[in-house]
């Protein structure tokens, strides 16, 4: 009898530690996510207030200034937007087709040198990207790509390619070579078998490859600060610099502004997390 | 007609080679089984047909035509796996239909040949379903409806009952034979099991190790084994084999004093002193008033019972002959306990002698 208490005890306490455990990861992960929102809806002086100010007010002051003129704290919102939705989605789009094709071969074919090359790819993720930025921006001058988009997607494609064929070769691996033998006999030449039944099942893990290839690229601000300078070309995280003056921080606009970009990486990636979690519609082989 | 040939089909698979020169003819409409212990070269051997592996050497023909570089779309052949294969993202009817639709079909031509396996198969309930909401059994079938769909040439099957229990085995394989007395196709199919070689097949090709070491009928294999691979592969349980050495031109005396005749088929081949390897079948070899009455040369053996399997309508006692284990068979058993001595009766008709060095059958 006691012993089954205490053992009850023990496992009421663990679950209890469990949640507290998983409440105190969850608020490090989402308060500075929710303090960046609240910010962007606070007045300057309350941001600033010390010690904070515990009861919110509201004001869109911050939006308004954002989407105004230039003499009032205006910034060019809808440029930044646009480049960095150009950049982003071209740079995504060509790392997977490129990423996708990589990780297929690397699953499926056998080759001279196939885990050196592996190993060279994933030893090329482990440069630093800031490391690179000195070197990228000498060269991109000389050639004239500097502050374009085209330079941008360039150098976001060869960041996402290597882990987007590390993780599209996982995703091909796991599906069995009899899928596309099966589809070859049926009728289908190697790239029908490839768009028919391959790309269909491994579909789930594309859209995660392409998530992650698109968030690095919309989130990315150390080489995009390097190498964009106009309004042109600037994304919307080197546009955040633009809050910053000599003396003076201006939070409430920074806030506002990353808000704006927090906005379409979340609504994105509640759209393709439903590919994600429906996962591997397996069951077409014995499993 | 379909007739399948291969004539000294090599395959390497780098430096090893794989399958040594096979020669094999097909008829139309039969269904032949190749079987043997994994590694063999069967699997190997049937994907050569399928166009899944390059044919390192020789020539395959399908209907007559060399298929050695066509690509297995072009060869106008269905293949079942052993894992299935069904496309894990279509639903039933469209793994069903998923040839015609690449081949273009017409819409209701593809809806009547779907309907038509489906039929043949049972599949109707499950149409709208996908593979992964079906039971094996179920995938198993569809991925037969898959393979009749097409109205191929030739049928081939990769070890399809493998992942299967038991029972589920047991009823497929009467589907697998009922679904090819009814199209009538040419059936190559792969298996491990000899028990599915021997009841599915018209003819048996047994390989081991890349080659092809019987070509025959079932009961062929069984009655009259090459040599002691396919005597001890064939037949469950195995056959026994009992080391022994010819004396004089009439007896073989087995290791351990016990002597028994020549058996009449291989009779004035075998010369004295040759040692051999004596064989028999457990049905061959019963306790007195438990065996079947039959005609014929009979010799007498007083043995141990070691350890008994009973099975129902008969009983496998395990005793030993001269230091091997052997294996008997006891008709309308009665309980027998280990370490019991029974009266035997060796049918010397049915026995078989191998010559020990070669392992090749001696027979007239």
């Amino acid at each position: 009898m006691d012993r089954n208490l205490t053992h009850r005890n023990r496992k009421r306490a663990l679950k209890a530690l469990h949640f507290i455990a998983l409440f105190l990861t969850m608020a490090i992960i989402c308060i500075p996510g929710l303090w960046i929102v609240l910010n962007s809806f606070r007045p300057t002086v309350e941001i600033m207030a010390k010690p904070p100010v515990w009861t919110p007010s509201f004001t869109l002051d911050h939006y308004r200034a954002m989407f105004g003129g230039t003499g009032e704290g205006g910034v060019p919102v809808f440029s930044y937007f646009r480049n960095s939705l150009i950049v982003s989605v071209v740079s995504t789009l060509i790392a997977i087709l490129i990423g996708m094709s990589g990780g297929y071969a690397f699953a499926r074919y056998r080759f001279k040198g196939k885990a050196g090359y592996f190993v060279g790819l994933m030893l090329f993720r482990a440069v630093p990207g800031v490391a690179l930025s000195l070197p990228l921006f000498i060269v991109f001058a000389k050639v004239g790509i500097i502050d374009t988009h085209f330079g941008l997607i360039l150098v976001y494609v060869a960041m996402n390619v290597p882990f987007t064929i590390w993780l599209t070769d996982g995703f091909f691996r796991q599906i069995p070579k009899e899928l596309h033998e099966a589809a070859e006999i049926d009728g289908c030449t190697r790239w029908q078998a490839f768009w028919r039944v391959e790309f269909p099942v491994a579909r789930s893990g594309v859209a995660s490859a392409a998530i992650f290839a698109f968030l690095t690229s919309w989130n990315e601000f150390a080489l995009a600060s390097q190498l964009t300078r106009s309004v042109g070309s600037k994304t919307m995280p080197v546009g955040l610099l633009d809050f910053t003056a000599e003396f003076t921080i201006n939070w409430g606009g920074m806030c506002a502004l990353a808000v704006l970009m927090i906005v379409p990486a979340l609504v994105l990636t509640f759209i393709v997390q439903k590919h994600l979690i429906a996962g591997l519609t397996f069951g077409g082989v014995k499993g | 007609m379909t007739e399948v040939t291969l004539s000294n089909v090599v395959k390497y698979y780098g430096k090893h080679r794989a399958v040594h020169g096979i020669n094999l003819a097909i008829n139309d409409g039969e269904f032949v089984v190749l079987v043997g212990p994994s590694g063999c070269g069967k699997s190997t051997t049937l994907r050569m047909i399928a166009g899944l592996e390059d044919i390192s050497d020789g020539e395959v023909t399908i209907a007559g035509r060399v298929v050695n570089d066509l690509p297995p779309r072009e060869r106008n052949i269905s293949m079942v796996f052993q894992n299935y294969a069904l496309y894990p993202h279509m639903t039933v009817r469209e793994n069903l239909g998923f040839s015609l639709v690449i081949a273009k079909a017409d819409e209701a031509a593809i809806a009547k040949a779907v309907d038509e396996a489906a039929e043949i198969l049972g599949l109707n309930e499950l149409m709208d379903r996908k593979p992964a909401e079906l039971s094996g059994g179920q995938r198993q079938r569809v991925a037969m409806g898959r393979a009749i769909v097409r109205h191929p040439d030739v049928f081939l099957f990769d070890e399809p009952l493998s992942n299967l229990d038991a029972k589920l085995r047991t009823q497929m394989r009467v589907e697998i034979k009922k679904l090819h007395q009814r199209v009538g196709n040419t059936i190559i199919y792969v298996t491990h099991d000899q028990v599915e070689a021997m009841t599915l097949a018209d003819r048996i090709v047994l390989m081991q190790d890349g080659h092809i070491v019987q070509v025959g009928t079932p009961l062929e294999l069984f009655n009259k084994p090459n040599n002691t691979f396919v005597a001890t592969f064939i037949g469950s349980p195995p056959m026994n084999l009992v080391d022994g050495k010819v004396v004089g031109a009439e007896t073989i005396e087995l290791y351990g004093g016990l002597s028994v005749p020549v058996p009449a088929a291989a009779r004035g081949l075998i010369s004295d002193g040759q040692h051999v390897k004596f064989g028999f079948r457990a049905d061959n070899l019963m306790p007195v008033g438990h065996s079947v009455q039959e005609e014929g040369e009979k010799a007498d053996l007083e043995l141990k019972v070691t350890l008994t399997e009973p099975l129902g309508t008969e009983t496998v006692l395990f005793t030993e002959i001269a230091g091997n284990e052997v294996q008997a068979k006891m008709l309308n058993p009665r309980p027998v306990r280990p370490g019991e001595v029974l009266k035997f009766q060796l049918m010397l008709d049915k026995c078989h002698v191998f010559d020990a060095a070669s392992a090749e059958a001696i027979r007239g």
